[in-house]
C-alpha cells in the first residue's frame, strides 16, 4: 500500500514538473527541413497561403486562377487562401501564429518580416536545398510545369531575399516610387519640368504653388484646397534620401545608424514645408493619388503598384467624377540629390515558406511556391499595377512585351499611367536598393518614417522644430520603437545579446521547475538513504 | 383626497426637474472644455479638448483604440486614441469622457487624433437622427453622429478581398442618387448575424439602416443596424 502511495505521489510530482514545462509548447520548433527524396503523390496535402493584393479584384482572381491551374496540375495538394490588403495584419497574424505552430504554409511577406519571424527555432524554411534540388528546385527534372531557372530569376531581385547565408524568400513581384506630376500645373507656375528632378525642384515649384488670390484660393487651381507635394510612404522618403546622400541608416550587422546630423538637417527641411502647407503624408492628409487627381496636389509620390489610381481617366479613384479635374500626368523617378547617380528603393511581395512537422507538406508549398513564378501568373499580376515580373523569362516572353508596347491603347489593361510606370522600374532596375535586413530592421522601416511624420504633424500644430526637438523627437521614437538598444541583429543568426531582466512571469516559471526538481531529488535520495538503511 | 393629489403633483414636479436637471448635465462642460460648437469651429491642427459620451468603439489593438462619441449638440471620431486594454473594457456605450488631442482632417473626415482621455461619471446615449433624402452637403453637418437613412435601395454589396471576413462595402440609393456604406468589421465583424445579413443583401431589396456618419471622400456611415424591409 505504502508502495502504491508512493508511485502516486511520484507520478504526481513528475506530472507537475511536466505542467511548466507544457507552457514552453511552441518554443522548442520543428527539425530542420530536409528535401525529401520523392513526392508522395499518392498522398493528399493541404497547405495554407496568405496572400496580399491591393484592394484590387482582379489581383485577387489571377490568385485563384494560379490555385486552380496549380491544383489541376497536382491534384493531391489543395490551396487554401486567405487574403489581405496590408503586409502589417500578415506580419501581425504570422507572429501571433509561431508560437501556436500555426503559421500558413506559403505566406506573401517582406524580407524585414521574415527576419523577425526568424527568431524562432526552424520557423521559415531556407530555400537554398530548395533552388538547387534537381528533381524538385527551380526547374527541376520532376517539376510538371515549366518554371523558371534559378538564372533566370531578376538578379538583384533574388539577392534582396538573401539573409545572412541563406534564401528564405524567392521574389514575388516588383515595384518601386514613382513622382506622378501634375505637368499641367507645373507649366501654369512657369516651368518645365527637367530631365532630372531634384528634391530642390520639387520643394520651389510646391511653395510656388500656396500663392493665393485675393478670394483666399490657390492660384494656381482656383480651389480652397492645395497641398502641392504628398509623400504616401514616409518611411521610403526618409531611407531614399538617406540613400542618395550616401548617409548612415543601418549595416547589415543591425546597428542603428539613423539618428545622425543628416537626418537631423533633412528634417529641418522637410518642416519648413510642412509649416508652408507646400508637404504633407498620407498619414495626415490622405492618398496622394486622391488629391492629385482633384487637382489638389502637383507632386505625388507613391508606389508604381498604385499607378491604376493616377490621373484623370485612371481605372480606379477613390473621388467622385464631379471632382476630377484634366490634367496631364507625367510619371518620373523620385527626386534625387544626384541625378547622375539615382537612386530609388526596391519593394514588392516576396513569399516565404513556413516549415512543418512533415517535410513532404513543405515540398508540396515549394511546388506551389514555384508555380507562382511561372509565366502565366508572373504576367497577369504584372498588368494589374505597375508591377514587374522577377524572372528574366517571363520579361522577355511575347505576352509580356506585346502587352508593353500597347501603352495608352485603353484606359483599363494598357492605361497609359500604369504601364509608364513599369518601365520605369524596368530602365532603372540597376538604380534600385534595398536597406539591410535583421531582426528589428522592420521596427527601424516604422521610425523612419515616423521622424518625417513627427515634424510634420509639430509644424502644423505650430510647434518649433529646432535641434531640441528634433533631439527629444529621436529619443522618443527610438524609444517606442525600441531601437536604444545599440545593435539589433545577433538574434537572429545564433549569437546573444543583453535582453536586460528576465520578465516575472519567467522568473516565477524557472523557481516552480527548480523547486520541483528538488522536491523530486529529495524523494529518491530518501529513497535511497531508506534502502541501505535497511541493508 | 386633495392632499394626495399635492403629494403627486409635487412628485411629479420633482421627477420632472430630476429629469431636467439630468439632461442639463449632459450638455454642461468643464472648466477648459471646449462645447461642441467651440470644437466645431476650431481650426483643423489646432488642440482641442472635449467632454463627451461614447457611443460605440472599434476594436482595442495596440494600446490604441477609435472611438465614436457623441455629446447633445454633436459627434466626435476619435482615430486611434490612446488607451490601455484595461481601459478599454470601461469604454462601454454611454461612458463619459474628457478627451484632449488634435483636430485633424483626413479625406474628409473631421476627427481627434493623438488624443489622451480621462473617464468622468455621466452618462448619455444620443438619438438616432433621420437624415434620408438629404444630399452629400446636407449630410456634412452631421458627420459622426447615429444616423438613419430609410427605404433605401440595396445596389451594390461586396466584400473587401472578395470574400468575407473584412469589410463590407454596401452602395444603398434613394430617388437615383447612391450612398456609400460600410460594415466596418472592427467596430462590428464580431456580431455574425449582423455579418450576415449585410453579407446577403440581395441588391433591389429596400433597407432601413442606422450607422456612424463617417466620411471618405463622402459619406460613408459605418453601419450598426440594418432591416430590411
Amino acid at each position: 500500500m505504502i508502495k502504491k502511495i508512493k508511485a502516486v505521489l511520484a507520478a504526481c510530482v513528475l506530472l507537475i514538473s511536466a505542467l511548466p514545462l507544457s507552457a514552453c509548447h511552441g518554443s522548442k520548433g520543428f527539425e530542420a527541413f530536409t528535401v525529401p527524396e520523392n513526392f508522395d503523390e499518392s498522398r493528399h496535402y493541404e497547405i495554407t497561403f496568405w496572400a496580399k493584393n491591393d484592394t484590387n479584384q482582379t489581383q485577387a482572381s489571377i490568385y485563384e486562377k494560379a490555385i486552380k491551374d496549380f491544383e489541376a496540375i497536382y491534384p493531391n495538394i489543395t490551396v487554401n487562401m486567405r487574403l489581405y490588403t496590408d503586409y502589417g495584419k500578415i506580419y501581425n497574424d504570422v507572429i501571433t501564429n509561431i508560437s501556436t505552430q500555426t503559421t500558413p504554409n506559403v505566406c506573401i511577406t517582406y524580407p524585414d518580416h521574415i527576419a523577425t519571424y526568424m527568431t524562432g527555432t526552424n520557423v521559415v524554411v531556407p530555400l537554398d536545398d530548395l533552388f538547387r534540388d534537381a528533381r524538385y528546385g527551380l526547374n527541376g527534372s520532376e517539376i510538371k510545369f515549366d518554371a523558371p531557372s534559378f538564372d533566370e530569376l531578376i538578379p538583384s531581385f533574388i539577392e534582396e531575399c538573401k539573409i545572412g547565408d541563406h534564401y528564405y524568400a524567392i521574389p514575388y513581384m516588383r515595384s518601386t516610387e514613382a513622382l506622378y506630376i501634375n505637368k499641367t500645373y507645373v507649366e501654369k507656375l512657369g516651368y518645365e519640368i527637367p530631365k532630372d528632378i531634384t528634391w530642390d525642384f520639387v520643394w520651389e515649384v510646391s511653395e510656388k504653388a500656396m500663392e493665393k488670390d485675393s478670394d483666399d484660393n490657390f492660384k494656381v487651381n482656383g480651389q480652397k484646397v492645395m497641398i502641392p507635394f504628398i509623400y504616401k510612404s514616409t518611411d521610403n522618403m526618409m531611407i531614399s534620401m538617406l540613400k542618395q546622400l550616401n548617409a548612415d541608416y543601418s549595416d547589415a550587422n543591425g546597428n542603428i545608424l539613423i539618428f545622425n546630423d543628416t537626418t537631423k538637417e533633412l528634417l529641418k527641411e522637410i518642416s519648413v514645408h510642412g509649416k508652408s502647407g507646400a508637404f504633407s503624408t498620407f498619414k495626415i492628409s490622405s492618398y496622394p493619388g486622391n488629391f492629385l487627381n482633384a487637382g489638389q496636389c502637383i507632386f505625388a509620390i507613391d508606389s508604381t503598384a498604385g499607378a491604376s489610381w493616377i490621373g484623370t481617366l485612371a481605372p480606379h479613384s477613390d473621388i467622385s467624377a464631379d471632382k476630377l479635374v484634366d490634367f496631364e500626368t507625367v510619371v518620373c523617378p523620385i527626386p534625387q540629390f544626384d541625378p547622375g547617380n539615382p537612386k530609388m528603393i526596391s519593394q514588392g511581395p516576396s513569399i516565404c515558406i513556413f516549415n512543418k512537422e512533415d517535410d513532404g507538406e513543405v515540398l508540396a508549398s515549394w511546388l506551389f511556391t514555384q508555380f507562382m513564378l511561372t509565366n502565366d501568373v508572373q504576367t497577369a499580376y504584372s498588368k494589374t499595377e505597375g508591377y514587374v515580373p522577377v524572372t528574366s523569362k517571363a520579361q522577355n516572353s511575347p505576352e509580356y512585351i506585346d502587352y508593353l508596347s500597347r501603352e495608352g491603347e485603353d484606359e483599363e489593361e494598357h492605361y497609359a499611367i500604369k504601364i509608364q510606370a513599369a518601365k520605369l522600374l524596368l530602365d532603372n532596375t540597376n538604380n534600385t536598393f534595398v536597406t539591410p535586413v535583421f531582426n528589428g530592421s522592420a521596427s527601424l522601416r516604422d521610425a523612419a518614417g515616423q521622424l518625417i511624420e513627427g515634424v510634420t504633424k509639430a509644424v502644423r500644430r505650430k510647434q518649433t522644430v529646432d535641434d531640441a526637438f528634433i533631439d527629444k523627437l529621436f529619443d522618443d521614437t527610438a524609444s517606442l520603437y525600441h531601437l536604444n538598444q545599440g545593435n539589433m541583429s545577433s538574434t537572429s543568426y545564433g549569437e546573444k545579446r543583453d535582453l536586460g531582466p528576465l520578465p516575472k512571469t519567467a522568473v516565477a516559471l524557472i523557481t516552480i521547475l527548480i523547486i520541483v526538481w528538488i522536491l523530486i531529488g529529495a524523494y529518491y535520495l530518501n529513497g535511497f538513504i531508506r534502502k541501505h538503511k535497511k541493508k | 383626497m386633495k392632499k394626495v393629489l399635492a403629494l403627486v403633483m409635487a412628485l411629479t414636479l420633482i421627477f420632472a426637474f430630476a429629469g431636467c436637471g439630468e439632461a442639463k448635465n449632459t450638455s454642461a462642460k468643464s472648466e477648459g472644455v471646449m462645447t461642441y460648437a467651440e470644437y466645431d469651429a476650431a481650426a483643423l491642427d489646432s488642440e482641442v479638448t472635449v467632454e463627451c459620451y461614447v457611443q460605440a468603439h472599434q476594436s482595442w489593438w495596440d494600446n490604441k483604440i477609435t472611438v465614436y462619441a457623441a455629446d447633445e449638440d454633436g459627434a466626435y471620431f476619435f482615430y486611434e486614441m490612446a488607451c490601455s486594454e484595461e481601459d478599454a473594457a470601461k469604454l462601454v456605450p454611454g461612458t463619459k469622457i474628457k478627451a484632449k488631442g488634435y483636430k485633424s482632417e483626413w479625406s474628409g473626415e473631421v476627427e481627434i487624433t493623438d488624443a489622451t482621455f480621462e473617464i468622468e461619471d455621466g452618462s448619455y446615449i444620443a438619438p438616432v437622427k433621420d437624415v434620408t433624402g438629404k444630399s452629400a452637403d446636407e449630410l456634412k453637418a452631421f458627420q459622426n453622429q447615429l444616423v438613419a437613412f430609410n427605404g433605401m435601395t440595396v445596389e451594390a454589396v461586396s466584400y473587401k478581398n472578395n470574400t468575407p471576413g473584412d469589410d463590407i462595402y454596401v452602395t444603398l440609393s434613394k430617388d437615383g442618387i447612391n450612398f456609400e456604406f460600410c460594415l466596418e468589421y472592427y467596430l462590428n465583424g464580431s456580431d455574425e448575424a449582423f455579418y450576415n445579413t449585410v453579407g446577403n443583401l440581395e441588391v433591389g431589396s429596400t433597407v432601413d439602416v442606422e450607422g456612424f456618419l463617417y466620411w471618405y471622400e463622402g459619406p460613408d456611415a459605418h453601419l450598426t443596424k440594418v432591416t430590411v424591409k
